[in-house]
């Protein structure tokens, strides 16, 4: 059966059966909490605390730094040890307020909740923002940002990336299953954002329980619509994921909405329904902890600023030691220096690995084999574009649509003389950001 | 906490595919070639020919990058491979020291020379055929069946004389040591085409290409006897899986394949039609070679969101 898809992509080993079927646990941290002011795309948060202040759990603890921005909340109650520059998931030193945390989890009062019919777009749109709602997929792009398109009556899709491409990860399978009443009801707030749209959850067919219950929660709802994806790197991409439901194809200068559509994750729109139906600010999300040295791999909803080291310690800590230990997918993820660093609004797995399979093989000449080209979601010549990166041959990289890459990391997967591809052309793409700014 | 994880740019995962296995597939797919190559032309012991130039290929490699630094990259099988196919290309009975220089100048001037692995923009092989063609003419056309001397069915088809087909697809033809059985070179085809190593882009496009020249210009019109013995005559199968499909020397968009295929097709229909030998096939390959560059320019692909996701 052809289910919808697009050209190109990869078939790793998925590595999701570790995890799949473990329920979401919750897990309680016991030391400090970091909350890094710049956990989002945009301005950083402007911390409204002080060393010494007593915050309570949902309390807002930094407002944000302008539109594009976000704000973020403390998610336990205790004091402000201050404002510290510590090590981030990625590597970079951020900015971060220390909480720590009393062990109470005593939470602060939320407002009064009104029902969908009784707010106003602009209220909803103001919800979402103040409750610190950003992309929680991975780029962390502010969710109100993306609601707010200039010309919302031409929104016809509104889509639930239910994909979950990248390996390992199953936190939105976990979510779909045992959250999907919160999922469809955060579908239905976006939904009430824009009055043409159609509510599509797009579902790879390797998750056809999600499938199932989604297809369930939906039958009576006559705005939305559960579709079959091909199991495929990289549905989940917003370009792609588009395309293979729609159709509608867009370049790196255009946004979803120039075709008509608006794209959000999972657990994105779970957070969208408790920060407006229970008016309740984003504390928490479900993190995936996996990998072959993973003592017991597992599914935590987990409170934002906690540190990566109690989540390996919750899934029963290491086998052996790890190699490399991964903050999101294996494609597309971080590899960590060190696990003492806290979990953020865009944190979905952390993944620990035995072998690195990156430098266990040394990078030998391209032999022009063709594989990076017909696997290439974006449909370039990944190995070309890699050279002129190599060369800083700028120009000709931006001529050859360099700036198409979505850096899906597929060229790097399948090429055989294990060259980084993805990485010459994602350093290469930076520089020519930079240098267009400039101008 | 004392932890030191590797660090570097995603993707954290690869395929198991290197560049090394996908050669090895490509020999191991020429086996079948071989040796019946070496059953055909055992009389006149061609196996010993295959051993002197494959030899030859893989030591000029390890002598050139050891004279020149370089790290040793035979390992790859890229070197066996070059030498196998020049062998296969070569008559049963030319001297051994031919066939060693053969591939001593596929390996040192064709492709390293140029760079190395990847870098070179002619398919060494063929380059080395080509240059023992113009060099040793008498010997390189020299063709000897069962201790029979005698002018290979493709000679005879351009002649005008009837030729057996059904000896032909089998092999028990004069002809190179590798080129004679086309039932042979299709199972290790059949094999690559099977791993994906190969698609039927370029071959497919060469042959339906040619078949379309000759109907047109060959003089016989629709003749399905006339074109299997094209078909299956001279190092055309052997040229058209094995040859034009080198990655190297071949384009990497998916529609310069394609153009580079008809190319192919084109040039070798035009040199056995037209041109005073009955073979082409080599020299086609070679000048397409040359037209990589120009063709990859023109088929750049499309984006996506440009026109490229359809």
């Amino acid at each position: 059966m052809g289910f919808l898809t697009f050209k190109g992509g990869i078939h790793p080993k998925d590595g999701k059966d570790l995890s799949k079927n473990q329920a979401i646990t919750e897990l309680l941290p016991r030391g400090d909490l970091l909350y890094p002011l710049s956990q989002h795309i945009g301005a950083p948060a402007n911390p409204i605390v002080k060393k010494g202040d007593h915050v309570l759990r949902g309390q807002k603890i930094a407002e944000a730094g302008g539109f594009v921005s976000a704000p973020v909340y403390s998610s336990v109650s205790g004091n402000v040890k201050g404002l510290e520059v510590h090590l981030g998931p990625t590597g970079n030193k951020v900015d971060c307020i220390v909480v720590e945390n009393d062990g109470q989890y005593e939470e602060t009062e939320y407002a009064p909740v009104k029902s969908l019919e009784e707010l106003t777009k602009e209220e909803i749109l103001n919800m979402i923002s103040e409750a610190g709602i950003v992309g929680m997929g991975g780029a962390g792009f502010p969710t109100r940002v993306k609601l707010s398109p200039k010309e919302p009556e031409k929104i016809d899709y509104v889509i639930a990336n239910c994909a979950e491409c990248e390996p390992y990860i199953t936190a939105d399978y976990r979510r779909m299953l045992e959250n999907t009443e919160e999922l469809v009801s955060g579908m239905r707030v976006v939904l009430s954002l824009f009055d043409n749209a159609k509510g599509i959850f797009g579902i790879e067919d390797n998750k056809k329980e999600c499938i199932e219950k989604l297809q369930e929660a939906v039958k009576d709802e006559p705005r939305m619509e559960v579709k079959v994806l091909q199991t495929k790197y990289p549905q989940g991409a917003e370009r792609q994921l588009i395309y293979a439901l729609t159709k509608r194809a867009i370049h790196s200068a255009m946004l979803p909405a120039d075709a008509g559509c608006v794209v959000d994750n999972v657990e994105t729109l779970i957070g969208i329904h408790y920060a407006v139906m229970e008016g309740r600010p984003l504390t928490e999300r479900v993190v995936t902890v996996s990998g072959d040295d993973i003592q017991s791999p597992g599914n935590f909803k987990v409170l934002l600023g906690t540190n990566h080291q109690e989540l390996v310690d919750a899934a029963g800590g290491f086998k052996t030691g790890p190699k490399k230990v991964v903050s999101g997918g294996p494609m597309m993820g971080f590899a960590m220096v060190t696990l003492n660093t806290p979990v953020t609004k865009t944190s979905s797995s952390i993944l620990a690995f035995s072998e690195d399979e990156v430098s266990k093989r040394k990078s030998t000449q391209c032999i022009n084999c063709g594989r990076c080209v017909e696997i290439c979601p974006c449909r370039l010549v990944p190995s070309r574009l890699a050279k002129y990166a190599d060369r800083h041959d700028e120009e000709t990289f931006v001529a050859q649509y360099g700036m198409e890459c979505v850096e899906c990391g597929c060229c790097s997967y399948v090429c055989p003389a294990k060259l980084p591809l993805k990485q010459s052309i994602g350093s290469m793409r930076k520089i020519a950001i930079a240098n267009k700014k400039k101008k | 906490m004392n932890e030191n994880y590797n660090i570097s740019s995603s993707p954290h995962i690869r395929d198991k595919a290197t560049s090394s296995n996908i050669m090895l597939m490509v020999l191991i797919a020429l086996l079948p070639a071989t040796i019946f190559g070496i059953y055909n032309f055992r009389h006149e012991n061609a196996w010993l020919l295959i051993v002197v130039t494959t030899a030859t290929a893989v030591l000029s490699e390890y002598i050139y990058e050891k004279l020149m630094h370089k790290p040793i990259t035979i390992g790859d099988f890229s070197a066996a491979v070059t030498g196998l196919l020049l062998a296969l290309n070569l008559p049963p009975t030319l001297p051994l020291w031919m066939g060693a220089l053969g591939s001593a100048f596929a390996i040192i001037i064709v492709k390293q020379l140029f760079g190395g692995l990847g870098q070179n923009f002619m398919n060494p092989a063929l380059a080395a055929r080509c240059f023992l063609l113009i060099s040793f003419a008498g010997r390189m056309t020299y063709f000897v069946y069962d201790g029979v001397t005698g002018p290979t069915p493709l000679a005879n088809l351009k002649a005008g004389e009837a030729v057996n087909t059904m000896d032909m697809l089998l092999g028990n033809t004069r002809g190179t040591i590798g080129e004679t059985s086309v039932l042979a070179i299709m199972i290790g085809a059949m094999f690559l085409l099977l791993l994906g190593v190969i698609d039927l882009r370029i071959p497919g496009t060469y042959i339906v290409t040619f078949v379309i020249f000759i109907i047109i210009f060959g003089g016989h019109g629709f003749d399905a006897q006339y074109i299997t013995a094209q078909l299956c005559g001279g190092g055309l199968m052997l040229g058209a899986w094995f040859m034009a499909t080198d990655y190297v020397t071949s384009p990497i968009t998916p529609r310069g394949q394609i153009l580079y295929g008809i190319c192919i097709g084109l040039l070798t229909g035009l040199f056995r039609i037209f041109g005073g030998s009955a073979e082409g096939v080599s020299y086609a390959i070679i000048i397409s070679n040359l037209l990589v560059p120009l063709i990859e320019k023109i088929t750049l692909p499309k984006p996506f969101g440009k026109g490229g996701e359809k």
